[in-house]
């Protein structure tokens, strides 16, 4: 395995995208990163993306996009693993540069999410779930997530205020992120009074509905000290499942997959939670980023949502989670998180991230995960 | 959701008799069916029909529904713990939301769970209503 840099990245804001179709706005990423890397041109694209089957009608999405941005002939294909396929995408990319398949890969997440009406995207949303034994009961997605706050605030003595922080913290960063959908800051009696979607999960607990694309050129050791020279490497990947069904866990509480994805990727990195400075954790919802917070060892079990209320992981503590605004405010095209997540860390260790500024970065990590926390993905980022 | 006459035919132990699988290495038993058991990785796996009644562990009120399921809405799904400890996800019905409780016994019924369209398919399946504590 050889080393595998990040030399370009380029972002859309994320919001209501409806002058744009699936095409253009994964070409506007794209183009912005590939300029962003002195121009240079991909020999493979990865794309992350969950709904264009069922939302889009479109299938094949590697080649369409390849093509649309002049890269015919290319090898190129869509990596899925529903919320989290972004991350994926970012893993297959790496290891295509690093396996030396490929000297540069453009890794593209791209979801239009908000054509249709909030029930429709809820059903596509839905099939992170198990179908046969889920979906068919009408259980959303934040339903799921709904029980196994529930499970946590019951078993770790943690108030609905306590698990309203979260939220509140995510807004005042994404009012600073100009790449954010949700650019307003919210308190935490608007957090508890916002609509309810599943009890006890509100509106404000939940990341929005939105299109968005981004895209990173990787490229070789050689090829990167070409084109830069400060390149942010890849230190570490790694990647872990558990069962789409929540039922069969043999611990409802226990954020399996983060643990051995982050395991992995901290022992391929050789860094351990503690180096971390600065992280992007997946919050789809509150309780995913509490829960993720504790699988990737900031905190103990049952202790990360305590320790959010208290202060912990903002900006100036260690590591400092989010400042992008997270999936909950920066916003979530669900595909292409993972992407948005790289690229922000990449920005943040060159110094260049135009939201909050981490306050002296040097090892960065990207969490994204599919499902009810079933199929992670963590990337190490360093400078 | 498309369903099929086939599809809900495959599915009928599970979805209208509650069939698991235990694991005769090691003794775990999972709703849904696995081939191979993900605690021991034994691939002797034996099916048995889980009882009907158990205690609810916990329920969400369901108010922004998927597509299809508006009829139903709001869905109380439930996480009832089955005697002899299998989990099982599904809706909550014949109860007002304010009279659940943590711990209260309930019980599976067959019930229409989803039409597929006003001349498709409908699908039946478990939902847990009330029951008398044993
Ligand atoms: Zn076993």
């Amino acid at each position: 395995m050889r080393k595998v840099f990040v030399v370009g990245v380029g972002l859309t804001k994320i919001g209501r995208h409806f002058d744009k179709d699936l095409r253009s706005l994964f070409a506007e990423a794209a183009l912005h990163a590939i300029d962003d890397a002195g121009g240079v041109k991909p020999q493979a694209v990865v794309v992350g993306n969950m709904l264009s089957s069922s939302l889009y009608q479109q299938d094949n999405l590697g080649a369409l996009l390849a093509d649309y941005i002049g890269l015919r002939g290319v090898a190129a294909f869509k990596v899925e693993a529903a919320c989290g396929s972004g991350g994926f995408a970012v893993a297959t990319g790496y290891s295509l540069v690093a396996s030396r398949l490929y000297d540069v890969v453009l890794v593209g997440g791209v979801e239009k999410m908000c054509d249709y009406p909030t029930a429709t995207v809820a059903a596509a949303l839905a099939q992170a779930a198990d179908a046969e034994y889920e979906v068919v009961y009408g259980a959303s997605f934040p339903a799921l997530n709904a029980l196994a706050m529930k499970l946590y605030m019951e078993t770790y003595g943690v108030s609905r205020e306590e698990m309203a922080e979260w939220p509140v913290r995510m807004h005042e960063y994404a009012s600073q992120n100009p790449y954010a959908q949700l650019r307003f800051r919210i308190t935490l009696e608007d957090v508890l009074k916002a609509p309810m979607v599943a009890e006890p999960i509100t509106l404000l607990d939940s990341a929005p509905i939105g299109d968005g694309a981004a895209t990173l050129v990787l490229a070789s050791e050689e090829v990167a000290r070409k084109l830069s020279d400060t390149p942010v490497e890849i230190a570490g990947v790694g990647m872990g499942s558990d069962s789409v069904d929540t039922t069969t866990r043999f611990d409802l509480l226990d954020p399996l997959s983060v643990r051995l994805a982050a395991e992995e990727a901290y022992r391929r990195a050789k860094v351990e939670p503690k180096d971390i400075d600065l992280v992007e954790v997946h919050d789809a919802f509150t309780i995913t980023g509490i829960l993720s917070l504790e699988g990737l060892g900031f905190a103990k079990r049952g202790e990360a949502a305590k320790l959010v209320a208290e202060g912990a992981f903002a900006k100036g503590d260690k590591p400092e989670a989010n400042l992008s605004g997270g999936l909950k405010a920066r916003g979530h095209p669900v595909g292409a998180t993972g992407i948005y997540q790289v690229a922000e860390i990449t920005m943040q260790l060159r110094g260049e991230f135009p939201g909050v500024k981490a306050s002296s970065p040097e090892v960065g990590l990207a969490q994204t995960t599919g499902g009810v926390l079933a199929s992670t993905s963590v990337i190490i980022l360093r400078r | 959701m498309r369903i099929s006459p086939a599809r809900i035919w495959r599915e009928r132990g599970a979805r209208y008799r509650l069939e698991a699988v235990r694991c005769r290495k090691c003794g775990h038993v999972y709703y849904p069916p696995k081939k191979v058991c993900p605690a021991c990785r034994s691939r002797e796996m034996e099916k048995v029909v889980l009882p009907p009644k158990g205690k609810l562990l916990a329920w969400s009120i369901e108010y922004t529904v998927p597509e299809g399921y508006r009829k139903y809405a709001p869905i109380v799904l439930g996480l009832v713990e089955l005697q002899g400890g299998v989990r099982v996800l599904a809706p909550i019905v014949d109860v007002r939301p304010e009279e659940l409780r943590k711990g209260m016994m309930v019980e599976a019924v067959l019930r229409r769970v989803y039409e597929d369209g006003d001349e498709g398919v409908i699908v039946y399946g478990i939902k847990f209503v009330p029951a008398e504590q044993d």
